[in-house]
């Protein structure tokens, strides 16, 4: 009995030092790097060739880092959240301008990432919107924890380097307040200019 | 020495949730909330017994409507196949993310003929305050305020606290409930499922 009881007091204390890693990490903060996690292959074929992800060698899982560009916007977003959705046609027309701009064109890309979302709500949210970059499903919240839980919109600038190695320069919750200023700050921060 | 045991791990259990970090909840993240969703923790995932089954006719209601002048199932009678879907309260977590989810997919209700009910047993100013920041809704939020919780009660679906369960019921036109999804409290129902159970209805 007495064994029983010892037992099951320390099993009762290892539990709750062992929940203690489980709080959530800040979001990541400029200047350093974003938390290993993979995010699964496009199943658009035209997201797969924005991301650069479509060789041979990336047929699977990938990591942001290995995207094509110098620098990845990512949105942390959800389809339930009402700022994300109004903000949708602002993120489209960031797309828009870095795609008709010859000089930013293929250097800076967007992806996003639902969380809390199954692959059928990032899908609603894509179709609503007509969102024309790639939206990756975070259902089980596992990034966002990864990601310190940031509340949403939340937008994260990476810059990504010659040697393949990277850099947070942009890690901000809220609604850009213009297009224009945003992508002229991410120019600037990311040193693209 | 025994007793001295015993009453450690007595007090290690009671102790054990005071220490141990609640469960994160995630959902009510929106920044258009700001700092105003109140965290419930994590709640027994339901909490009553439910008074209604599949094939069943759906009690009926008249309820006051957030937009004026009241709703009642009745209105849709031999017109519309009605999901309402109940939350538990204004300004909470999960509940703050479920409708404007709903929001943006009036058309895949309209594909299938579909109105959506939302209702909660909140007042009327509490639910015009909350919803006002899903920007503006397409469907009508009923209050079942008073008498208390009325409606939840007679679906079974008032638990111990007051408030009700997250829960979803589909009627055909007919008035006969096609669904039930009484969903954990804590948890979003998949949309997909909703979908899913909508397509059946053809």
């Amino acid at each position: 009995m007495k064994k029983f009881v010892l037992y099951s007091l320390l099993a009762v204390l290892f539990a709750c030092f062992t929940a203690a890693p489980l709080l959530a990490a800040a979001p990541p903060a400029v200047g350093g790097q974003l938390p290993d996690f993979s995010l699964p292959a496009p199943k658009d074929s035209t997201d797969k060739s924005y991301l650069g992800v479509s060789g041979r060698l990336f047929s699977g899982p990938f990591k942001i880092p290995q995207v094509k560009a110098n620098v990845v916007i990512i949105e942390i977003f959800s389809m339930y959240c009402p700022y994300c959705q109004a903000e949708a046609p602002n993120v489209n027309s960031l797309f828009s301008k870095i795609e008709n701009d010859p000089a930013l064109k293929g250097k800076i890309k967007l992806l996003g990432i639902g969380i809390g979302n199954s692959d059928y709500e990032v899908g609603v949210f894509k179709k609503k919107y007509s969102v024309p970059f790639p939206l990756f499903p975070d259902g089980d919240f596992k990034i966002h924890k990864l990601l310190g839980e940031p509340r949403t919109p939340y937008f994260i600038g990476l810059r990504i380097n010659p040697d393949g190695s990277h850099q947070v320069f942009y890690s901000k919750l809220g609604a850009f307040e213009g297009v224009e200023a945003f992508l002229n700050q991410i120019i600037r921060l990311s040193g693209l200019k | 020495m025994k007793r001295i045991f015993r009453s450690l791990f007595v007090i290690a259990v009671f102790t054990a949730p005071l220490i141990l970090p609640p469960a994160p909840n995630a959902y009510g993240l929106s920044d258009a909330y700001k700092g105003n969703v109140y965290d419930t923790g994590r709640l027994k995932p339901t909490d009553s017994a439910l008074k209604v089954k599949v094939g069943q006719k759906a009690p009926g209601f008249t309820l006051p409507a957030v937009s004026g002048g009241k709703v009642s199932l009745q209105d849709y009678h031999g017109k519309k196949n009605v999901v309402l879907s109940f939350v538990p309260a204004a300004w909470t977590p999960v509940c703050s993310d479920q409708w404007p989810g709903y929001n943006i997919v009036k058309d895949l209700f309209d594909a299938h003929d579909a109105i959506l009910l939302g209702i909660t047993v909140d007042s009327v100013p509490t639910l015009f305050s909350w919803t006002n920041q899903m920007g503006k809704l397409w469907f009508p939020v009923l209050s079942d305020f008073w008498p208390h919780g009325k409606t939840a009660s007679e679906y079974g679906i008032l638990r111990t606290d007051g408030v009700s369960e997250r829960a979803l019921f589909l009627i055909d036109r007919q008035g006969v409930i096609r669904y039930i999804d009484v969903h954990d409290i804590n948890e979003r129902p998949s949309l997909e499922m909703l979908i899913r159970e909508l397509e059946k209805l053809k």
